[in-house]
């Protein structure tokens, strides 16, 4: 948190020009979700800000608490969440309108695109009522000119014969086309920051192009704000200004694209991009696993919540929750040993001699992976047979 | 697309560890009002032993269709698939008889893409990897059961002693996935299908899924047959790959071959649409439109035609047959106009 008052506040870190606001401040952001197993823990002090016209690519599995933060800005949150932190808007209190149910602003300035896009349109209403419906409640237009604006929204995503697609159910248009008459109707109102949660994972990966590109398109023509929320570090790497590296509801790594590809810092980022099969390698390369399973966000232990499951992990990371520290004018990273520092180096080349981390992972799972060039960290292990350690039970 | 033809099945008389053979497999299913969903269209593949077969392309391309029809869930409309062709032992499995199937089926196991779903939530993880030796052997309770199927438990890294007393729901979806690997490889099958084995899963656990799954083959001998939507991950785990469009065969052949020099028009777009594009197509190549054709009513000629920056009067026409891309030991393409 020290970090973000040098850094993140200053809105100008990237154009050089001095005192823009940010369109979205997020700070200290905390989600717990109330169960009968205990308080769930999903996002656990986030922060960031959003300039005008750029994106942010908020990345991690399932779990690390990206939906969760999603849900938060747009007050989709069910009523047994507390919340705490701030949401700054364009300077207004975003926490604020949700208490005083501020009808036109979600939908309006703030929209959101999800995953799913049969099961986000309704299955019985025609295409052209449903985008309609967001330009009467909202902008108060009168049917007619609803109709017209409609029309020219589906013409502008890329949907051939528009006038046709305004009298189908969604049923009846296949997947890309539903997830184009989805972002459609999140553009209907002019809005001024878009959040899409994985907008293309349940889609092909020819059509996920289509609809990556016409968003990016979308997002320069109209200067929206854009927050993309992937689990793939292929899908942001080309599209975001900056990414956010979640896991167990926390911030790992924060940085512009470039820095963060450029000069990794944390080991789950790391490890992230090390265990995706690459395109360009041959067949039957050995993947560099991540074992482990992710952290119960209910019994939360103390210290880094990657900590079981990183190679570079020091006695400390089981016991020191890290914080946020800047490496670099633009870059956050929350690890005690990270990649690139001495730190790190000395903690991987400890953890290699000693066959294990002291969380008690065997470095055996890495045998007969390939490590990365100049990697030093790749354990002298000749047994193939990579046990995993994630036998346990969940609890 | 279209890839009629039988070029790129290998010479029996040349091979003789051909282990499974399809041989102009269609499926049909009837959608009512005398129309037909055309699911699968004259499709042939082989796989030797040892080999890992991978099937990709996008959703409603058969890929899926095609596994099933492998053990006859359901069986195809028409069509071969043998097992040992070629040698006195070769059986066709499409119009066996209910108990001869049943004798036969053991020998190919399946593992499907939701974990979670496709394990019998009210048993524990013991009773349903030992359900499938309990039916085969008088002898289920015996010392010899008992201890394979420890031992399979254990080689995908799940605990025996807790998968006696633990239901599915007790495990993540990766351990779930584990399990249903060992299901499978309990019964000793020679080949695995795997349908999208990985898709439901997280990255970090992906790659401990895929490369269980290399292990599990070299410790038991296994062949695989891998379907999968995802380009990378299918290189990775095969050794042949077969590309599949709206029913078709695009382009068969050696993974890596495939990888660097892909001949089909349909495997360039595909391989420059992943976020991270091969090195080996210009990304330009997957400017193409994002609506497949209807499987009831595919078009005429090369099924892929509709969508194809090269296709011309000729693809319309003419269905395109499987050939041999020049200078490529193992590698073919169904294209009138390939990229060679």
């Amino acid at each position: 948190m020290i970090a973000y008052a040098s850094i993140w506040t200053c809105a100008s870190w990237r154009s050089g020009v001095a005192e823009v606001a940010p369109l979205l401040s997020v700070r200290d952001l905390r989600v717990g979700f109330r169960t009968e197993r205990g308080v769930v823990r999903a996002v656990d002090g986030v922060s960031f800000d959003l300039e005008v016209g750029s994106t942010l690519g908020i990345v991690g599995e399932s779990g690390s608490g990206k939906s969760v933060t999603a849900k938060t800005l747009m007050n989709l949150l069910p009523s047994y969440a507390d919340v705490s932190g701030s949401i700054t808007f364009d300077g207004r209190d975003v926490r604020a309108m949700a208490r005083s149910r501020e009808r036109h602003f979600w939908g309006v300035e703030m929209t959101m695109v999800f995953q799913d896009p049969m099961t986000s349109l309704n299955p019985v209403k025609r295409i052209g009522q449903q985008i309609g419906e967001c330009l009467t409640v909202h902008l108060g237009r009168s049917r007619s000119e609803a109709r017209a604006e409609a029309l020219d929204l589906l013409d502008r995503v890329g949907i051939p014969e528009p006038a046709k697609r305004l009298r189908q159910y969604p049923h009846e248009l296949s997947g890309g086309l539903r997830q184009r008459v989805v972002i459609a109707m999140a553009l209907a109102c002019g809005p001024r920051l878009l959040i899409a949660d994985e907008p293309t994972t349940a889609l092909d990966v020819t059509v996920q192009k289509h609809i990556l590109d016409l968003l990016d398109d979308l997002r320069r023509e109209r200067g929206m704000s854009m927050i993309l929320i992937t689990h793939d570090l292929g899908v942001v790497k080309g599209r975001a200004d900056d990414i956010m590296v979640m896991y167990g509801g926390r911030t790992m790594e924060q940085a512009d694209t470039a820095t963060l590809f450029g000069e990794m810092r944390h080991p789950y980022t790391e490890a992230l991009l090390e265990t995706i099969p690459r395109i360009d390698a041959p067949s039957h390369s050995r993947l560099v696993p991540i074992p482990g399973k992710p952290p119960d966000p209910i019994d939360v232990p103390p210290g880094c919540p990657f900590a079981p499951r990183c190679r570079a992990c020091t006695d400390a990371c089981l016991v020191d929750q890290p914080a946020l520290h800047a490496h670099g004018s633009t870059h956050l990273c929350a690890c005690h040993a990270p990649v690139g520092t001495p730190e790190g180096a000395a903690a991987r080349s400890t953890n290699v001699a000693a066959g294990r981390t002291p969380a008690g992972l065997d470095l055996a799972v890495f045998a007969g992976a390939q490590d990365r060039p100049g990697d030093d960290a790749s354990p002298d292990v000749s047994s193939r047979s990579g046990g995993p350690d994630d036998s346990g039970p969940v609890s | 697309m279209a890839g009629r033809g039988t070029v790129h099945l290998r010479d029996l008389s040349v091979y003789d560890d051909v282990l499974l053979r399809v041989e102009h497999l269609v499926q049909e299913f009837p959608v009512g009002r005398g129309k037909v969903v055309h699911a699968v269209s004259d499709v042939s593949l082989d796989v030797r032993a040892g080999e890992t077969l991978g099937i990709v392309g996008e959703s409603g391309c058969g890929k899926s269709t095609t596994a099933r029809a492998l053990v006859q869930l359901p069986p195809p409309t028409s069509g071969r698939v043998l097992l040992d062709p070629g040698t006195d032992r070769e059986v066709d499995l499409v119009g066996l008889s209910g108990r001869a199937l049943r004798a036969v089926r053991p020998r190919l196991q399946m593992i499907f893409q939701d974990p979670i779903s496709s394990l019998n939530p009210r048993r524990t993880v013991r009773d349903i990897v030992g359900e499938g030796p309990a039916i085969w052997s008088k002898s289920a309770s015996g010392p010899h059961q008992q201890a394979r199927i420890d031992e399979l438990l254990v080689a995908v890294g799940i605990d025996p002693e807790v998968a006696a007393v633990r239901m599915p729901h007790e495990f993540s979806g990766g351990q779930c996935q584990r399990i249903s690997i060992a299901r499978a490889v309990v019964m000793d099958p020679e080949i695995l299908i795997c349908d999208e084995p990985v898709s439901a899963l997280d990255v970090s656990v992906q790659a401990q899924i895929l490369n269980l799954l290399e292990d599990m083959k070299a410790r038991y001998g296994l062949t695989l047959v891998f379907i999968s939507h995802d380009l990378s991950v299918v290189r990775n785990v095969s050794d042949r790959v077969a590309v599949m469009y709206l029913g078709k065969l695009c382009e068969v052949g050696n993974a890596d071959a495939i990888y660097e020099r892909p001949a089909h028009p349909y495997t360039r777009v595909l391989l420059a649409s992943a976020p991270e594009p091969a090195p080996t197509v210009d990304p330009s190549d997957a400017a193409i439109g994002d609506e497949i054709p209807s499987p009831i009513d595919p078009p005429s000629g090369c099924r892929f035609r509709t969508r194809c920056p090269r296709a011309t009067e000729l693809c319309a026409a003419e269905e395109p047959v499987m050939q041999a891309v020049p200078g490529d030991d193992d590698h073919f393409v169904a294209c009138h106009f390939p990229s060679v």
